[in-house]
């Protein structure tokens, strides 16, 4: 099943020769309106009239989320504010998130690129898709109810949390496809078989996962726990939201819908473009968006291009599921995190800078989370109200910071193992590669 | 009158207290009184020593958290009502416990008391006669 044939299963040639013409409008239209790219192409001194073909893309500038925070919030808009119809948002490191808008258009392609990732895993009119990402201005619940309604199937936006009502959601309204984090789909699995439930009873074939890393393993673990295909899907707000790119039912490899976004692989540390076939740094430009289009955006995950045909019928350039990143940053529960928004709010509580331990664990398949604190000098008072006071109000401005929970643990001065004089800022024991 | 507590944070792991308490005895520090207060994860553990500076030093050097706490000490009779006469006193000052232990052998009881205002603790217990031991008499016990 296949939903948008035309773009999908495009000749290579004539695929490269839209990409040109995409890429030639996109470069024109952030040289005219964004202030940003003007001056890092003049830099550069590259002209709009300079890229002939999508090979010249290397000679434009890269985009990082450094240069997003800085233009924060709307500094990378090419629309007018009056044609941007939607903002969504990603927690940031600083308290600051990163902001992306949407033109109408972009809202149209996002539903698009995202029925064809639901159709993908199997999804046709006729399917019921239960849809437990969070809506609000995290981009996967809304991202993956537009494709839903789009491709015309039934979309049930449930949202996440709240097991009993999703394990209810399941019983009663028949869903035959799932949308959520991976992590989610087996802790779900986890709270069916609490209550006796058996996958079997269910109408569920397939879900789509996404927004966190996992493996092949959890992949194992969630196709027989629920009895069902576990499709990986990717996707950054940055670029879009979910629908970047996904995997068919070939589960060979996740399909990027480079018609829009146009992915490189680069060596994260010569920012030298690779082949395909070797590993990198992920690297997207968005070529058709109006309201806020990236060139080269740097977006951290490592991984690396499969060519060549799928037995599905696509033509599309493949990646690998992404093994880990090339910054610090963390995905829990689908939440982006940095060791340095911790950093930041214990800064801002304190005179000199605490040491602080944060250990990830996956308790029954969700992501745990403990910040273990130094009781330094200025931190100690020799009342126990004031401790617990204290562990409350770093407990409080972290989950605010983070949008996450989070176990805080007073621990004594130098506990925190140094090495080098550097101190270690996250154990993580998911195991995830 | 103030005395000067010596106040610890400590984990709850075993061996922390034997720590601290080695390394009082090295220094040659007698602890005179002393008292823990328990969280699930952690404690403080609370002292009257005989030189609360020194202990304060080696076990700062021993990186743990430590301060220095005024909290004072009467001496009431070893007989029923003695420590509720002094709490009245306080109440009726309007002064709030912190905390206190205590502990009463032969005709004296000892009560160490941490208020949110020791001055005024101070002159309300000496206003009504209640005895209050000096640093000296009891860095010295």
């Amino acid at each position: 099943m296949i939903w948008n044939e035309k773009c999908e299963c495009m000749p290579r040639d004539e695929l490269t020769a839209l990409q040109t013409r995409r890429l030639q409008a996109t470069v024109k239209r952030v040289y005219e309106k964004v202030p940003f790219y003007r001056r890092k192409m003049d830099e550069l001194g590259v002209k709009p009239q300079d890229i002939k073909s999508i090979r010249d893309i290397r000679h434009l500038p890269m985009t990082t989320k450094q240069d997003l925070r800085d233009n924060y919030p709307f500094g990378l808009f090419s629309s007018p504010m009056s044609e941007i119809v939607r903002l969504h948002a990603s927690s940031g490191t600083t308290g600051k998130p990163t902001v992306v808008g949407y033109a109408r258009e972009d809202i149209e392609l996002w539903a698009d690129v995202m029925a064809r990732t639901l159709c993908s895993a199997g999804g046709t009119e006729h399917d019921i898709i239960q849809i437990s990402y969070g809506y609000g201005l995290f981009t996967g619940g809304l991202g993956v109810h537009y494709g839903a309604e789009k491709l015309g199937a039934t979309a049930i936006p449930v949202s996440g949390g709240n097991t009993q009502r999703q394990i209810q959601i399941l019983q009663d309204f028949g869903p035959t496809l799932l949308a959520c984090t991976p992590s989610y789909s087996l802790f779900l699995a986890e709270a069916l078989a609490e209550r006796g439930i058996h996958p079997g009873d269910l109408k569920l074939k397939a879900a789509v996962l996404g927004a966190e890393p996992w493996t092949e393993n959890m992949r194992a673990a969630i196709e027989k726990n629920l009895g069902i295909r576990a499709i990986d899907i990717y996707g950054l707000s940055e670029i879009i939201g979910p629908g970047v790119a996904s995997e068919c039912w070939e589960q060979k490899g996740l399909h990027i819908n480079e018609d829009h976004f146009y992915p490189e692989i680069i060596d994260p540390v010569t920012l030298e473009v690779l082949e395909p076939g070797q590993h990198g740094e992920l690297v997207f430009t968005t070529i058709t968006k109006q309201g806020m289009p990236l060139l080269r955006y740097r977006t951290r995950d490592l991984t690396s291009l499969i060519t060549g045909a799928c037995p599905c019928g696509r033509t599309t350039v493949r990646m690998h599921k992404c093994q880990g990143r090339s910054d610090d940053m963390l995905i829990i529960r689908g939440v982006n995190v940095f060791p340095s928004q911790i950093e930041s709010v214990l800064l801002e509580m304190s005179e000199t800078h605490p040491h602080y331990l944060l250990i990830i664990d996956r308790v029954n398949n969700l992501d745990q989370l403990t910040l273990q604190v130094e009781v330094d000098a200025q931190f100690f008072s020799d009342e126990i109200k004031q401790l617990e006071a204290l562990s409350r109000r770093i407990k409080h401005s972290v989950e605010s910071t983070l949008g996450l929970s989070v176990n805080v643990r007073l621990v004594e001065p130098q506990t925190i193992e140094r090495s080098e004089g550097k101190a270690r800022r996250v154990i993580d024991n998911r195991k995830l590669s | 009158m103030i005395i000067q507590q010596v106040s610890v944070f400590l984990e709850n792991k075993s061996g922390r207290l034997v720590e601290v308490t080695q390394a009082l005895a090295d220094a040659g520090v007698n602890i005179s009184a002393l008292s823990i207060a328990e969280t699930s994860d952690y404690g403080v553990l609370r002292c009257v020593v005989s030189h609360p500076q020194k202990a304060v030093e080696l076990l700062r050097a021993r990186h743990f958290s430590v301060s220095l706490t005024d909290v004072v000490c009467m001496a009431a009779p070893n007989q029923p009502g003695a420590l509720n006469r002094a709490l009245k006193i306080l109440a009726e000052a309007g002064i709030s416990v912190e905390y206190m232990y205590a502990f009463a052998i032969g005709d004296r009881a000892l009560v160490v008391i941490r208020t949110d205002n020791i001055k005024d603790t101070i002159s309300a217990l000496q206003h009504h006669k209640v005895d209050l031991l000096k640093s000296s008499e009891l860095y010295q016990v």
